[in-house]
């Protein structure tokens, strides 16, 4: 008897199972990620271009529709942080040369402690310079 | 306590090539115990109700990775998974995603058995050692570095689990890249050259976007996605130390 198997479709994956779904997000996110990489790529070419250009982003930036956009970049970068601190101990061999088994929680939350440390540090030295 | 009148509904996928071009869900029901696994569920309508059902099994026991279906979406080891998790039903049964359906619960493997055989899955032994200087010797730490990896059981979940596998059929795929990396990280292996244009190729580790799901459905606790993303970084070192030895990092 010849072979006929059937190959069923794979639209609408994503949407199957809600794993699927977090990682959708985790990879919409990104695209957050990449939009406020540019705002801040703009912001370097407006300083390039002299001091009026430069006012003139910042004056973009305190405007109602940069604010909303700020804040939903900020929600999108948590989301995409936390997505991929949870990825993380895939990422590296987790088991040490001495065959000590290294606990996926560890790795995660070194992720966040590294976080934690760049904020504070990027924090402080805006308040410094702004002293 | 069981209730020897108490039943539960299964809704099978069914694919009969000879009579469908698509495949249709069939409605069975069948007794119902605490202790009955999907398996048996299957078994009892193979046995009582209707002998053209088709599925795959073996052991019973979760080590011979035959039984894997999607049970109400996910990927599971029919034998490992219980009605009374599955209360009230209907349970819905189907053959692995991602794979071809061959007939009803039973799909083509020969792509994976194909990927299987391309890894080399044996010990390429560094230095051959004859048989009167003994056996190929690992230390407890090294056997740690592989030990996980070798759990498989190629019962083919992780594929199920894997979107990138069902996007792209030809990507190598989270079980069969586990495997290759439980040899090339075993110290008593020389064959790592061998594997890694596996590796390296498109269809290869690169095809892994980090959905992360395949570990999470692996009856075994291998952490298939540990392995290929691991290799990412070999891949990378691989290509790019060559151009610092010209002779060919290893």
């Amino acid at each position: 008897m010849t072979r006929k198997p059937y190959v069923r479709p794979m639209q609408g994956w994503w949407r199957r199972d809600p794993f699927f779904v977090r990682y959708m997000v985790r990879e919409v996110t990104a695209l957050g990620v990449l939009a406020y990489a540019i705002v801040l790529a703009v912001g370097l070419v407006r300083l390039a271009q002299g001091e009026a250009a430069w006012n003139g982003w910042l004056q973009t930036l305190r405007s109602p529709a940069s604010l909303v956009l700020h804040a939903v970049l900020l929600v999108s970068m948590f989301v995409h942080a936390k997505s991929w601190f949870e990825i993380m101990p895939k990422t590296m061999p987790m088991i040490l040369p001495s065959g000590q088994h290294i606990a996926p929680a560890t790795i995660t939350r070194s992720g966040w402690a590294a976080t934690v440390a760049a904020s504070i540090v990027l924090f402080a030295l805006a308040w410094w310079w702004r002293r | 306590m069981s209730d020897s009148s108490r039943t539960i509904e299964l809704e099978v996928l069914r694919y009969r090539p000879e009579q469908e071009d698509a495949p249709v869900w069939q409605r069975y029901t069948v007794p119902y115990t605490d202790d009955m696994s999907v398996l048996q569920a299957l078994q009892y309508i193979k046995d009582e109700l209707d002998g053209t059902l088709s599925f795959r099994w073996s052991c019973r026991m979760a080590i011979c990775g035959s039984c894997g279906m999607m049970v109400d979406g996910k990927p599971h080891l029919s034998c490992q998974t219980f009605l009374r998790d599955l209360l009230p039903g209907p349970v819905r049964v189907e053959a692995l995603a991602h794979f071809p359906i061959e007939r009803d619960l039973v799909v083509s493997v020969d792509g994976f058995v194909k990927k299987l055989e391309s890894i080399k899955p044996y010990l390429i032994p560094k230095e051959p050692r004859t048989l009167a200087q003994g056996e190929y010797r690992q230390t407890p730490e090294q056997l740690a570095q592989i030990e996980q990896f070798s759990s498989c059981i190629n019962c083919m979940l992780c594929y199920s689990a894997c979107p990138q596998f069902g996007l792209n059929p030809d990507f190598t795929g989270p079980g069969v890249i586990a495997l290759l990396h439980r040899y090339n990280a075993d110290s008593r292996d020389g064959g790592r050259a061998q594997r890694m244009e596996v590796l390296n190729a498109e269809e290869g580790v690169w095809s892994c976007t980090a959905v992360g799901y395949c570990s999470e459905v692996c009856p075994k606790h291998v952490d298939p996605a540990n392995a290929v993303n691991q290799n990412k970084v070999n891949s990378a070192k691989d290509y790019f130390l060559r151009f610092l030895s010209p002779k060919g990092a290893t």
